[in-house]
């Protein structure tokens, strides 16, 4: 039944258990002749228990590579390529984007569940909360009868945080933030090994938003899946997650642990959005953001997307297009990765240029 | 109802002590539509507020607390249920549409989204004339080139020949926005009320918005109302800080003190809420309760419900803004020196830790279940 796959690809190498892998994962917005490159070559591996950050400006692609991952990409959306393999917790593996339709549907909230970003309105106005979760279940386990599933969602109720009493509730009896522990409630129904959030908490205040925060890292802890959370607040992400994958124009340009990329940022990109959000502590200093404005995705320069908007760009950023490397800094954890021209000379010296060494700024220890 | 002695903040000497606009017991309440329905949203209660010329006063709170509202009786959009809005110390209540535009001409409005702020069909050309011609009188040729092309030079818009024959989806948001800034520049206002002017632009742009309101306010010595709901925004812009709840202006004071050394539980909470990873120690974990029903306000200090500190005195009587430091004042019975006033303590103790959280989650009712503390 599943598409049972062997090791493939030259993956990184990884401590851990990989639950999720995307390799090569490209897609394109539009049918026609000249479709715009959302995705390129994206690859990002998520390990079993891990929360893993996914970070950027709007329309850099964050949201687009959870749905393609999961198959969930609305038309004009188009996967021209890549692969996204997931390992069951028995070991087995398998490539979601050739699943059949009746095993991605078996798939789906089992394995990788997804709350959206407007989760404060993707529940169904018409129905009690209660039944919208049983439902969930049901339609996954037709064995278990409706008595006990309305059982199994007031269980679930009760682990976010919500009393059993609001399970003959309507969605618009609940407040912003109950709604979003609904939806956590029942993306949780199945016991997933994969949970996205995309942009789980935008739409709430900075309270409820903390509160919905530790759930998720209680429930993870309690419950050990493994997140892949998408935001634009690197602040945020530095406090919950374990590893942080920073997008700029649909690549990934740097990843790495959520303490480097917040004390020893590699890439530019990563250190002007960390310096684009005022401090609440700590002395007050003048600061910039980046200036310019994104590139437009259908319309990309040669060479690294960045390149308009850095300060340390050099000649070879407008011919070369960087990859994920290592860093050249020296006592770097190897297993973060930069796409950045100022760390990778060889790259650079093959296309016939002068390196230059990475500035100071990139190289904090 | 009587003015409260209001100051201006600590740094300013401006040219006149008068401030360019001020607002004395605002209140509004809308009407709940429905069949024999009589009930009223609380949407902003007794608000007093002062703008001064070359000034920042950042407004802040949650989404509902009555921020945007208090934009828009400010710049008289909609009727105050009571009170006073006060321009150079007279009243500017307008009447008719006449009063109105002159009014537009001291007191201009940014809004939030910039993608709906400007129409689509129209170039920045069309956007920026309409606005000098309304408020610059019948300019044509030179003068109004000179004219638009001083006002996109003031939004750092260069060299503005490239922007001014754009349409708004030819620009990016940040372009945008600056586009909307010129405009209400082109009245020569004394006060801009900025709603929200940062939240829906890309995270990389928004300090470059922020560093142009502050430029324009040290250059042109504009008054501006910035309203926010990032307290860490506030801090970087703000001379001024107002902390609303659920309507009710909670804390007033100069932007480090009321972010540095939060008086009112509900700045403490807010504060503590707000990610910065430079101190993961000093969160406060374990916070639970919302913002209550405007339609049927708990009694007393709005935020009782969800204080840990509340005693009774807190449910019976709403606390006045009480002094609670040089030009601070707290709406909190804890300030006061009544014997039957509660014991303030700091948030992060009282929140307990992540893991008593994890033991209490239970069929708590977040809601409505206050927090209930042993002070003693």
């Amino acid at each position: 039944m599943d598409v049972v796959l062997e090791e493939t690809g030259p993956g990184r190498a990884v401590v851990g258990d990989p639950v999720l892998e995307i390799r090569n994962l490209s897609v394109d917005y539009g049918y026609d002749e000249d479709p715009v490159h959302v995705l390129r070559q994206v690859s990002l591996t998520l390990h079993r228990g891990e929360v893993l950050g996914l970070a950027g400006e709007s329309g850099c692609g964050k949201s687009t590579l959870a749905y393609a991952a999961t198959r969930l990409l609305p038309p004009p959306g188009l996967v021209t390529g890549g692969e996204v393999v997931f390992t069951d917790r028995d070991g087995s593996r398998r490539d979601l984007l050739a699943l059949s339709d009746t095993e991605l549907r078996a798939s789906r909230w089992q394995d990788t569940a997804i709350v959206f970003q407007g989760a404060m309105n993707s529940l169904n106005p018409v129905f009690r909360v209660g039944r919208q979760i049983a439902d969930g279940i049901r339609a996954h386990r037709p064995e278990i009868g409706r008595a006990e599933s309305l059982e199994k969602a007031a269980e679930l109720l009760e682990l976010v945080g919500i009393s059993t009493d609001r399970l003959r509730s309507y969605p618009h009896q609940l407040s912003g933030g109950m709604r979003q522990r609904v939806m956590i409630a029942m993306a949780l129904a199945l016991d997933p090994q994969v949970l996205i959030m995309d942009e789980p908490t935008t739409a709430l205040d900075v309270v409820m938003q903390r509160q919905i925060v530790e759930q998720i890292a209680d429930l993870r802890e309690r419950l050990g899946f493994s997140v892949v959370f998408i935001t634009h607040d690197v602040s945020l992400l530095i406090e919950i997650a374990d590893r942080i994958a920073i997008m700029y124009a649909g690549e990934i340009v740097e990843d790495a642990a959520a303490q480097d990329v917040y004390r020893r940022p590699r890439h530019p990109y990563a250190s002007g959005l960390l310096h684009s959000f005022p401090p609440l502590r700590g002395p007050k200093r003048e600061l910039g953001g980046i200036p310019g404005s994104p590139p437009d995705l259908a319309a990309l320069p040669s060479g690294c997307a960045f390149q308009a908007r850095c300060p340390y760009a050099f000649d070879a950023c407008a011919a070369v297009r960087p990859e994920l490397v290592t860093p050249a800094v020296a006592g770097d954890d190897p297993r973060r990765t930069v796409a950045c021209l100022r760390h990778d000379p060889d790259r650079v010296a093959a296309a016939g240029f002068e390196p230059v060494p990475v500035p100071p700024e990139l190289a904090a220890r | 109802m009587s003015n409260p002695p209001h100051v201006p903040g600590p740094r300013s000497a401006p040219a006149s002590d008068v401030p360019a606009l001020q607002a004395v017991g605002l209140r509004k309440h809308f009407p709940v539509r429905g069949v024999r329905s009589h009930d009223v949203v609380h949407a902003v209660e007794d608000v007093d507020l002062e703008l001064h010329r070359g000034r920042v006063v950042a407004l802040v709170g949650e989404s509902g607390s009555g921020k945007s509202t208090i934009a828009r009786l400010l710049a008289q959009l909609m009727p105050a249920t009571a009170g006073q809005v006060l321009v150079d110390g007279q009243d500017a209540t307008v009447h008719g549409r006449r009063a109105f535009r002159a009014y537009t001409r001291r007191v201009q409005m940014i809004f939030q989204d910039p993608f709906a702020s400007l129409n689509p069909i129209h170039t920045v050309r069309y956007t920026l004339t309409r606005a000098v011609r309304i408020h610059q009188g019948r300019l044509r040729g030179e003068q109004l080139e000179a004219a638009l092309t001083g006002l996109l030079e003031r939004v750092q818009l260069v060299p503005a020949a490239q922007y001014v024959d754009k349409f708004p989806h030819e620009l990016s948001g940040g372009q945008r926005q600056r586009v909307a800034i010129a405009r209400t520049l082109a009245a020569d206002p004394d006060v801009l009320l900025a709603d929200e002017p940062i939240s829906m632009l890309d995270v990389s742009i928004r300090l470059g918005i922020l560093n142009l309101l502050r430029d324009l306010r040290d250059r042109l010595q504009i008054a501006i109302l910035y309203i926010t709901h990032d307290i860490a925004s506030a801090r970087y812009f703000a001379d001024r800080v107002m902390v609303m709840y659920a309507g009710r202006v909670v804390e007033t004071g100069d932007a480090e003190s009321v972010t540095q050394e939060p008086a009112h539980p509900y700045t403490q909470l807010l504060v503590r809420s707000a990610p910065d990873p430079d101190d993961l120690a000093a969160r406060a974990h374990g916070a639970h309760g919302e913002a209550p029903s405007l339609v049927h306000p708990p009694s007393g200090c709005r935020f009782h419900p969800r204080c840990p500190f509340a005693v009774d005195l807190c449910s019976a009587e709403v606390p006045p803004l009480l002094e609670v430091g040089a030009e601070r004042q707290a709406a909190c019975w804890g300030y006061s020196d009544r014997p039957d006033a509660p014991v303030l303590g700091s948030v992060l103790d009282a929140y307990g830790d992540r893991s008593a959280l994890a033991a209490a989650t239970g069929p708590a009712r977040p809601s409505t279940v206050p927090v209930e503390e042993d002070l003693s």
